[in-house]
């Protein structure tokens, strides 16, 4: 070989040096990105989180239980064009005016054409908040015109105690999205360690961890659910319901994660950098966590994204049930109960707004987690 | 060797043919006697023991300092299992593993321990002393680990984790193999088949071990890859004075790296020789047969392949009598009836066979 | 001279993946004659299985052909005196024309026993699907005088079972009546590779092709299926195609070696040649790098230096040059070197023998 090709091959190692480096997360990335549905998905959910979960003060234009001296109004649209054809930039909502149906005992609202109240952005609220716990803000990202003297803005209407309907499926998303993932942390942590120790001592350990799961999987759901929801005690304080809530979700969700999990380990422990690490002299525990734990991520990580939805929607189905979250925690399900009748759909039917929330952010984490599996999984190819 | 580095008599409460022999002359470091392995089948609800897998039986054999044990047989025969039985990642059935020990020692002089009745603890550190290569260049490195993390895994899990120091070792390794010290970086996936084998072997010396046990190590590998992974691991044996023992089905490959060489035949070794011995001089029937089956790379050779009647017999259900005889064209009624003895016919020549001294057979 | 019967002219086969443009074949040429054994041989990687599966049809994606052909000189079991050249890889991969042809034409045997049968079914129905899809037997039609008028039906279940026990017992497994109705599971992995050569030869395939046949299997084992396919081939008068990378392997089966580097014929010659009087200096290092049992040397085995380089990253002029033993500077690293016959019968890439 001459200098000339030596010196060649040297600066070729080093710019593949510089690219191989973090080839494998680029490389599910761009299995990830190929996938439109999935990318999709992911900006959803994303936006799901800056939203509800971390900046709900800001971009719900009132506070959690804001009351306002409308119940029950019905949702305002924006307008860009007034009743006489003059169009405005600026969109407006016309103000509400309130009459009694007496026959119905109903209290009806209409729009006040001479009204309007102007679209503005960032607008200081009437209470100040905290942004994520400790910012001290009161600005939101948009409300009614401030400079006007009553001027209101929702969007969605209002719920019974005249509490704007808007803010509070963001607040409520807030609830609804921490449970989700508190829960399925806890699922996983549960299920993994759980799987893991099961299909790695195998034997009495593994029979009495598999029979455990088979035990709880058997179980009709529903009433399990509403056996362990009752028998929380009623004088409990919401955030403890909330936490024995999260738990009992867990406590139903984790068998399935833990049989996948063991079915890896089961596959993981025969490879041979298991026995290597085993024949440098690797503790059971250094073996699991650092060897066996690690590959099973990509997998985990898939499964705990498909099984988010689950988790939301039977938060859901509780709260509505009224055995889950209570007031005045704000869940979407906890939304939804006030639409627990006929007469509230036949006469409030904006009360059941959060629903096409609740199936977007499902669908967002479904595409989210196909998206994940095709470009996370090792055995898929090219 | 001292008599008082020996901690408790060896042998001690154990049958005659479990006593140490060769253990004592100065260069063999390892001698395996009577080592048993059997696998139980379970069936049922009731995870009822109904038969074993005898897939190690009463092997025996010794190692010298410095020198390569090769071990060839047919999948199943056992090979494998017999390594890892010697190292206790099979917890033996019978049997027992003599092997000096330096760690446990608290002089200069080694001392003599039985591998098979160490405690947990003292097994941690002989691990210091033993290593392993695998077959499986993409199995047998985590794909999640860079190429640092493993060579030094061994290190850090006998206590040194220093990182400064151990970038060092591992960068030496890495160059005494024949990869680059920059490598350590990467993850096992950025290497050819050939080179992830390198970094098995530079995690096997980590630790400076006296015996490596290679599983197989290249038949993964392509020829030309083959033949500098050979090289390597004999520049190695050289350099750092390391006893191999060498497991592989490839006859030819056996041959050229071994000093001595077992043949084992359904968890039995049939015969035992120093490698040119056992190649030229075949004691055994199966020795025989196996070595005419090999396909010679020369067009013009015209074969002579011994006939072998059958499939490998089942080890969970082996024959009476000699496991070979149904497959064995010089079996005679002694062999159906009484497994024959295994014993040293010349020095450092031992056979498992009742007609060895009538049969004249071929070599190569 | 015998019948031409498979020809591969050219042949040039890119794989488009994300990291660039895989050449896996460049510029293969070779005939295969009835009747005749060819070896192929190479390290993994070298184009070997890819070159087999063209003539298949069957490259899998995202493989493409994009220069050269394969032709087939096809012609009817029930009317030899026809021929017909057929362009393989003109025909539409999934049409029943190249579905004729695998299976009933080309037989093929893979490397892995274990995975090429269906589990679920036993041998003896796995024989007997692709001896229904390919098989035709002649109908009796009563008193016939002139024989030409035959004509030809599927075989019968029962037909097939008999036909497959007999396969079976051709291949040599023992009582082939039990293990026709035997699930792969129940046979070993020897007996599994010999019911796949069964399968590959019950449609009385013209050509065979034989992807690392035997790398999966102990010496014994391999020695008996290279026995059966032999003692086949010489009683049945098939083409085989053996591909391997085990020299030892292809030395006893073959009389006409390829050898293969990075997608690149080498060197083609018969066996005795390549093994006798190997011209290309990779051909030479292979035949070297092996250890040769029978013959214990404590010396060191010469190995070819250096790794295989990177698919997307082939080297400039002759792809072997930066590990070869007789690499001329200026010359080996600029000049692609062509495809000679440099004596009879005996093709080689190599710039040594070409006057540049």
């Amino acid at each position: 070989m001459s200098d000339q090709q030596i010196a060649d091959q040297e600066i070729f190692e080093e710019i593949k040096e510089a690219e191989v480096n973090q080839s494998y997360l680029s490389l599910v990335w761009w299995k990830f990105k190929k996938n439109k549905l999935a990318v999709v998905g992911g900006i959803i959910v994303l936006l799901f989180y800056i939203v509800c979960f971390f900046f709900a003060e800001f971009f719900a234009p009132y506070q959690l239980h804001e009351t306002k001296e409308y119940f029950r109004a019905p949702p305002q649209l924006l307008r860009f064009v007034d009743e006489e054809g003059s169009f405005s930039l600026r969109p407006f909502v016309y103000g509400l005016e309130e009459t009694i149906d007496m026959e119905l005992r109903l209290r009806t609202y209409e729009n006040n054409t001479d009204v309007k109240y102007y679209l503005h952005f960032f607008v200081p609220g009437e209470q100040p908040y905290k942004l994520l716990g400790f910012i001290p803000a009161n600005i939101h990202l948009f409300g009614a015109d401030p400079n006007v003297e009553g001027s209101e803005m929702f969007l969605f209407g209002t719920d019974s105690l005249g509490r704007d309907l808007f803010s509070r499926i963001i607040y409520g998303g807030r609830m609804s999205l921490w449970i989700g993932l508190l829960g399925q942390l806890l699922t996983m942590a549960l299920g993994v360690s759980l799987g893991t120790i099961s299909g790695y001592y195998g034997g009495a350990t593994d029979i009495v961890v598999q029979r455990l799961t088979e035990f709880v999987a058997a179980f009709p759901d529903i009433p399990l659910f509403i056996a362990l929801a009752a028998a929380i005690p009623v004088s409990w304080s919401p955030q403890m319901i909330y936490l024995m809530l999260t738990l009992i979700l867990v406590f139903i969700r984790w068998g399935g994660l833990a049989r996948q999990v063991r079915g890896l380990i089961l596959s993981l422990r025969e490879r041979e950098y298991v026995l290597a690490a085993k024949s440098a002299g690797a503790t059971d525990r250094r073996i699991m966590f650092k060897h066996l734990v690690p590959g099973t991520m990509s997998h985990v990580i898939v499964i705990a994204t498909l099984m988010i939805p689950g988790m939301i929607l039977s938060e859901t189905a509780l709260s509505w049930l009224g055995l889950g979250l209570r007031p005045p925690l704000t869940s979407w399900g906890v939304l939804l109960q006030e639409v627990s009748n006929v007469r509230s759909i036949r006469f409030y039917p904006w009360l059941l707004i959060p629903v096409p929330f609740v199936i977007f952010s499902i669908l967002a984490f479904n595409m989210l987690g196909d998206g994940l599996r095709d470009a996370l999984d090792p055995y898929g190819g090219r | 060797m001292a008599e008082e580095n020996i901690r408790k008599p060896l042998g001690l409460g154990l049958d005659s043919i479990l006593q140490p022999e060769r253990i004592y002359e100065p260069d063999v470091i390892l001698e395996v006697k009577n080592m048993t392995k059997f696998f139980p089948i379970k069936a049922g609800f009731l995870q009822k023991v109904v038969g074993n897998v005898r897939a190690v039986d009463e092997v025996s054999l010794f190692l010298r300092r410095g020198e390569t044990l090769g071990l060839v047989g047919e999948s199943g025969c056992g090979k494998t299992t017999v390594s890892r039985t010697i190292i206790r990642l099979y917890e033996p059935t019978k049997g027992v593993a003599y092997f000096k020990s330096d760690v446990l020692s608290s002089t200069e002089e080694p001392v003599i321990v039985n591998l098979a009745e160490l405690d947990k603890e003292e097994m941690h550190k002989v691990y210091q002393e033993i290593s392993m290569i695998f077959q499986d260049p993409i199995n047998s490195l985590n794909p999640r680990m860079s190429v640092f993390d493993i060579v030094s895994e061994p290190m850090v899990i006998h206590g040194k984790s220093d990182r400064k120091e151990n970038e060092n070792v591992v960068g030496d390794l890495l160059e005494r193999v024949g990869l680059r010290a920059s490598y350590m970086k990467r993850y096992p996936h950025e290497f050819s088949g050939g080179q992830r084998q390198r970094i098995g072997i530079a995690r096997a010396l980590s630790l400076n071990p006296k015996i490596i046990f290679c599983d197989e190590p290249v038949s993964a590998l392509d020829v030309s890859i083959q033949a500098q992974t050979l090289n390597l691991l004999a520049d190695l044996q050289h350099d750092f004075d390391l006893s191999y023992i060498f497991v592989a089905h490839d006859l030819s490959v056996v041959q050229h790296i071994s000093n001595r060489v077992a043949v084992m035949y359904v968890g039995k070794i049939a015969e035992i020789a120093e490698s040119n011995v056992l190649y030229n001089h075949p004691l055994h029937p199966y020795t025989e047969a196996l070595l005419s089956s090999v396909p010679k790379p020369d067009p013009r050779y015209k074969s002579k392949r011994i006939h072998m009647e059958g499939d490998v017999a089942d080890p969970s259900n082996p024959p009476s009598g000699c496991f070979f005889h149904p497959r064995c064209r010089y079996a005679e009624e002694i062999c159906t009836t009484t497994p024959p003895e295994y014993r040293e016919v010349e020095p450092d020549h031992f056979v498992s066979c009742h007609r060895v001294e009538e049969l004249e057979l071929k070599g190569v | 001279m015998k019948e031409t019967l498979v020809e591969v002219n050219d042949l040039h086969i890119n794989f488009e993946v994300r990291e660039g443009t895989v050449k896996a074949v460049q510029g293969t040429t070779f005939k295969i004659n009835r009747g005749q054994t060819t070896g192929v041989i190479g390290e993994s990687g070298c184009g070997k299985s890819i070159t087999a599966k063209a003539i298949m049809q069957m490259i899998p994606h995202p493989g493409k052909i994009v220069q050269g052909e394969v032709l087939y000189h096809f012609s009817d079991k029930t009317n030899p005196s026809q021929e017909e050249i057929i362009r393989i890889n003109d025909l539409d991969p999934d049409g029943s024309r190249i579905r004729e042809i695998r299976g009933g034409e080309i037989g093929m045997i893979f490397q892995e026993p274990m995975s090429s049968l269906t589990p679920v079914y036993t041998a003896g129905y796995q024989i007997g699907e692709a001896l229904s899809l390919h098989r035709l037997v002649p109908q009796k039609l009563g008193d016939q005088m002139d024989s030409t008028i035959q004509k030809y039906r599927h075989v019968t279940k029962k037909e097939a079972r008999e036909i497959a026990i007999d396969m079976l017992h051709k291949v040599g497994l023992p009582k082939p009546e039990r293990r026709v109705d035997s699930y792969p599971h129940e046979l070993s992995g020897g007996q599994r590779q010999r019911v796949m050569v069964a399968i590959a030869l019950s449609c009385d395939p013209v050509m065979l092709i034989a992807d690392e046949p035997t790398t999966a299997l102990d010496v014994s084992i391999e020695a008996q299926i290279l026995d059966i396919m032999r003692d086949l081939q010489e009683t049945e008068d098939m083409a085989i195609m053996f591909i391997t990378h085990n020299l030892g392997v292809v030395a006893g089966m073959a009389e006409d070696i390829i050898v293969m580097y990075m997608g690149k014929q080498v060197e083609h010659a018969s066996a005795d040649d390549i093994f006798y009087n190997s011209k290309h200096p990779y051909t030479k290092a292979l035949l070297q790098s092996i250890p040769k049992v029978g013959r214990r040397t404590t010396d060191r085995l010469a190995s070819i230096k250096g790794m295989v380089p990177s698919p997307f990253e082939l080297p400039t002029g002759c792809v072997f040059h930066p590990r070869c033993p007789s690499f001329m500077p200026g010359k080996c690293d600029q000049i692609v070197p062509t495809w000679q016959e440099v004596e009879e019968n005996h093709w080689v890439s190599c710039l040594l023998y070409e006057e540049v």
